[in-house]
């Protein structure tokens, strides 16, 4: 199915790919341009270590199904909507203790100076609620940023679903998908070592010398 | 006197470029959408679909535009931020005449003032230095509509045979390269081919900074399983994946692909039966690449004769694939050699004219496919022909209803056309969508040849650098001011739409053509009352042709979300793959390969200049920046050039990430900060060229062209880098607003 057709239908999900990540920000361009965010880009976009690799990471909210930043909030400012959806901090009660900005295991939530109060994506809910795609995932060029159905997903895509975290001892659920490789090969570690590939050595400097 | 009136920091003050921050009246307006129109983004060869929401005349927003096929929503930052040219601050209103007395340097006149102006200027510099001496620059930005009336318009009523355009900096080598082999200039595959292919080569193309949305048909070809390969001299964003990276010395290519087609020849990792079918001259192929072994290749190109062996077998054992070619292996002195030697890798494979097959260029320019079809190539009448082919001259004059004798002949490519101003052969200029004072090489010597002119009009929107030389600027018509079609880089000719009418006095461009016609007594070949009449015409004028619009109408392109081209007659379903069947371009039917024998840049390291500097593009602006440089969300995020370098580069010379460094080559000098990373060769810098003056990374490229194509080489240049002193922050101010000025 084209997502050109993709209408009010079958529970959509919202799918982060990191590994497709091209850094272009067209994403925290659109966000801004959401009909509420009113400029603001309420999502990030990270330069992983700009020194050694291209590398760039989006990061929307993952929507916890029990938020950590929610639970840690003690203005009681963090609310979830009926279909899961967290929100901003509510203004009148934000105190900017910025809590929930070192509580957030996934590193969502930002303090916003400007309007001294925690902001964050919010799945463009005016959006979603009329059967459109959230701003970042319409326009993202290399669908690091999707949204679909899982059967759409798993139809054209390589890639497992994936939603359980362990954060040491704390399990987490979150709303939103990431892709990993294969969900029936076990955990995955993250800091295990990678596959030798051209990567090592891109210049091919081992091989054949420095060049300068 | 074509100087600019009064100096570059007072221009900048009056002129911009200013940064329009927000839509009109603030991000709180809540203005109400008057309509919301289906058209398409302005500025490179994917020709996106998207929606402008229009408030009063002003367009004032976008929305995705999910239901247009090639993108279905997607956009790059530029697409999404494209908007905020409308009520842009810097937007000309009313024509100007230089006046060094004047607030800005220019004083505001009158329509009928600056017309007869510029008439008088015409007529006067033919009469006294003889019709080709005022020439014309055209640029790719504009409508097929807009491209055929300046050939037309240059042709019948400047009568100069000095026109050309700016794709002469883009996509040219690819053009003429596609000719040679193919027998026409299109790319041959509709995007569609892409997910189809076992093997995706990127050779010379920063697709992800550059092309944004075709990553997305790569990973669809991913996802069933394909396999990647990229060559840059950069592990560009899109290479950090790929199952294979050629990390090439700029200005090897043609080393590189001759050894590919050596190692498909030693294992006969070919297609036989399409070789001896459907080609011609292969053994010239195989003799030229004989002595090109992997060993060779890889003391020339720096890439390990492992990975081309690798490449090698990856292509020639895949029973499908495409090479997606771009300026990284065309704007070189030898950027045809290069394109048909990644052509004969298909040829040599039999990947053409089949699903999932092909070796095609992305188009640079938003209309550099269409642009380039309709006659203001210098060499070339509509419907791409050959302005000194008689037959096609003959075949033109009757469409235009004049005598083939009244049409001028071959005309100076665009590099040598400023080369003849700054010698002052050429002494009058009429430009429009081109801003050669930062697009084109060394361009302390284009700003030079400007300056030498004795008569300059520009038409434009915003006062580029280019038209800040001018005497007489007439305001024209942005992308949504007027209605046409362009020709995205797939072969799709696709319907822009107008949105809103010019603001102020500004005029659409082909209304001014008109009237400059008219006032020389020309009006009789341009009896048009809308760009549609044109493009009834264009369509008439491209039958028989190569690039056949024939059977093409608006309602078509609109109703079918496009037509691919060929045509050739009515209810014709249009061609977007073209040669199915092994069927090329020539009489006989055949592709051609060609011998490319491998020949170094025209300018090579040396003691002196012992660095190579290769330019091109970032995300977030697009070509010279004129458009690109006045939206303050794209600014922020690439603020200005920086010179990316190894590790391996910069520590000997003492210069770390953020350092004042010093480019120096034969042509001039650029002072910028260093950007030390270790994902480009250590023997190679690269600087983004979209800034103008002393940041512009074109005042270091070399004017030498391509003897066939004339595409100068930017990829390739030799330099020297040295510390500057001192340190540039390279924080990034949206980090500042986001954690109350504490990075």
């Amino acid at each position: 199915m084209s997502r050109g057709q993709f209408g009010i239908d079958d529970n959509p999900v919202f799918v982060i790919d990191q590994s497709r990540c091209i850094g272009c920000e067209a994403c925290l361009q659109a966000c801004a341009e959401c009909g509420t965010h009113r400029g603001q880009s309420l999502i990030h976009l990270e330069r992983v270590d700009r020194a050694t690799s291209t590398q760039t990471a989006p990061m929307v909210c993952m929507h916890c199904e029990d938020p950590t930043c929610a639970q840690v909030c003690p203005a009681d400012a963090i609310k979830q909507t009926e279909d899961g959806i967290v929100q901003s901090a509510l203004k009148p009660r934000c105190i900017g203790c910025s809590n929930c900005v070192l509580a957030c295991p996934f590193g969502v939530p930002k303090y916003v100076a400007d309007f001294d109060q925690m902001m964050k994506c919010d799945m463009c809910t005016d959006r979603t609620s009329e059967g459109l795609a959230p701003m970042c995932a319409s326009v993202c060029p290399s669908e690091a940023l999707w949204y679909g159905t899982i059967d759409e997903f798993n139809d054209t895509r390589s890639g497992s679903l994936f939603r359980d975290y362990l954060f040491g001892r704390q399990e987490v659920r979150t709303k939103v998908y990431t892709v990993i490789d294969d969900a029936l090969a076990g955990p995955v570690d993250v800091l295990a070592g990678v596959t030798r590939s051209w990567l090592d050595d891109p210049f091919g400097i081992d091989e054949i010398g420095a060049h300068t | 006197m074509a100087r600019p009136p009064i100096t570059d920091e007072e221009l900048i003050a009056r002129y911009g470029p200013h940064l329009n921050e927000t839509p009109p009246g603030g991000w709180d307006a809540g203005l109400t959408i008057d309509k919301v129109v289906n058209t398409h983004c302005c500025f490179c060869g994917q020709q996106c679909g998207i929606k402008l929401k229009v408030h009063d005349n002003t367009v004032v927003g976008f929305e995705p535009w999910y239901d247009f096929p090639f993108n279905e929503g997607k956009l790059c930052p530029k697409g999404v931020k494209r908007y905020l040219q409308g009520g842009h601050p810097d937007r000309l209103l009313h024509p100007m005449e230089r006046d060094e007395t004047a607030p800005g340097g220019f004083r505001t006149i009158t329509w009928d003032q600056a017309l007869d102006k510029v008439v008088s200027e015409i007529r006067r510099i033919q009469a006294q230095y003889g019709d080709d001496a005022f020439a014309m620059l055209s640029g790719v930005s504009l409508t097929n509509e807009k491209s055929y009336l300046v050939g037309k318009f240059a042709r019948l009523a400047l009568h100069t045979a000095n026109l050309d355009y700016n794709g002469r900096f883009c996509m040219v080598s690819a053009g003429v390269g596609n000719k040679k082999a193919l027998g026409v200039d299109r790319n041959p595959n509709p995007w569609s081919d892409i997910p189809l292919a076992d093997v995706v080569w990127v050779a010379g193309s920063n697709v992800a900074e550059t092309f944004p949305i075709t990553t997305s048909y790569i990973w669809r070809a991913r996802d069933r399983g394909a396999k990647l390969i990229v060559q840059d001299p950069r592990v560009v964003p899109l290479a950090r994946t790929a199952d294979l990276f050629l990390p090439v010395r700029p200005g090897t290519d043609s080393a590189l692909f001759g050894a590919v087609l050596h190692v498909l020849i030693d294992h006969d990792w070919l297609d036989h039966d399409f070789i001896d079918n459907h080609t011609v001259d292969f053994d010239s192929a195989v003799a030229a690449v004989a002595e090109m072994t992997p060993a060779w290749a890889a003391g020339i190109t720096g890439v390990p004769a492992a990975r081309i062996e690798e490449a090698a077998e990856l292509w020639g054992t895949s029973a499908t694939g495409m090479m997606l070619h771009a300026r990284g292996i065309e704007q070189h002195t030898k950027g045809v050699d290069n394109v048909l030697a990644a052509i004969n890798l298909g040829l040599a494979t039999g990947k053409f004219g089949k699903p999932g097959c092909g070796v095609s260029t992305i188009t640079g320019q938003g209309n550099g496919q269409g642009g380039r079809e309709h006659g203001h190539k210098c060499d070339q009448l509509p419907g791409n022909r050959d302005i000194t082919n008689p037959e096609h001259r003959a075949a033109v004059a009757k469409v235009w209803n004049c005598d083939e004798s009244d049409i001028p002949g071959k005309g100076l490519p665009a590099q040598e056309l400023i080369e003849a101003i700054h010698d002052g052969t050429i002494k009058g200029l009429l430009s429009i969508c081109f801003n050669p004072a930062v697009s084109a090489p060394d361009v302390n010597f284009t700003r030079e040849a400007l300056d030498k002119l004795e008569f300059y009009a520009v038409i434009d929107f915003f006062l580029s650098e280019s038209a800040q030389h001018a005497d007489i600027v007439l305001p024209g018509s942005l992308h949504e001011e007027d209605e046409g079609t362009s020709t995205s880089g797939e072969g799709r000719i696709i319907k822009i739409n107008a949105a809103v009418t010019p603001p102020g006095d500004a005029r659409r461009d082909w209304e001014i053509l008109l009237d400059i016609a008219e006032r020389l007594g020309k009006s009789e070949y341009f009896p048009y009352t809308n760009t549609e009449e044109i493009f009834d015409e264009l369509c008439r004028a491209s039958t028989g042709g190569s690039a056949d619009y024939t059977g093409a109408t608006w309602q078509r392109i609109e109703d079918e979300m496009g037509l691919f081209w060929p045509i050739p007659e009515a209810g014709h379903p249009g061609t977007p793959r073209l040669h199915e069947g092994g069927q090329f371009h020539f009489p006989d039917g055949r592709a051609r390969f060609h011998g490319v024998p491998y020949k170094p840049s025209a300018e090579v390291v040396d003691h002196e200049y012992p660095v190579l500097l290769t330019t091109g593009r970032v995300v977030s602006q697009y070509l010279s920046g004129t458009q690109t440089r006045r939206i303050a969300a794209l600014v922020a995020q690439y603020p200005e050039p920086l010179c990316e370098m190894h590790p391996q580069l910069a520590e000997p010379l003492g210069i770390a990430d953020g350092d004042l460094v010093t480019v120096t080559s034969r042509r001039g000098t650029i002072t910028l900060p260093a950007h030390v990373v270790n994902t480009i060769r250590p023997d190679t810098v690269f600087i983004p060229y979209h800034w103008p003056g002393g940041k512009a990374a074109n005042q270091l490229t070399n004017r030498a062209v391509d003897p066939l194509s004339k595409m100068p080489e930017f990829k390739v240049a030799a330099v020297r880098v040295e510390r500057a002193g001192g340190h540039a922050v390279t924080t990034d101010e949206r980090d500042l607003a986001l954690h109350g000025g504490q990075p």
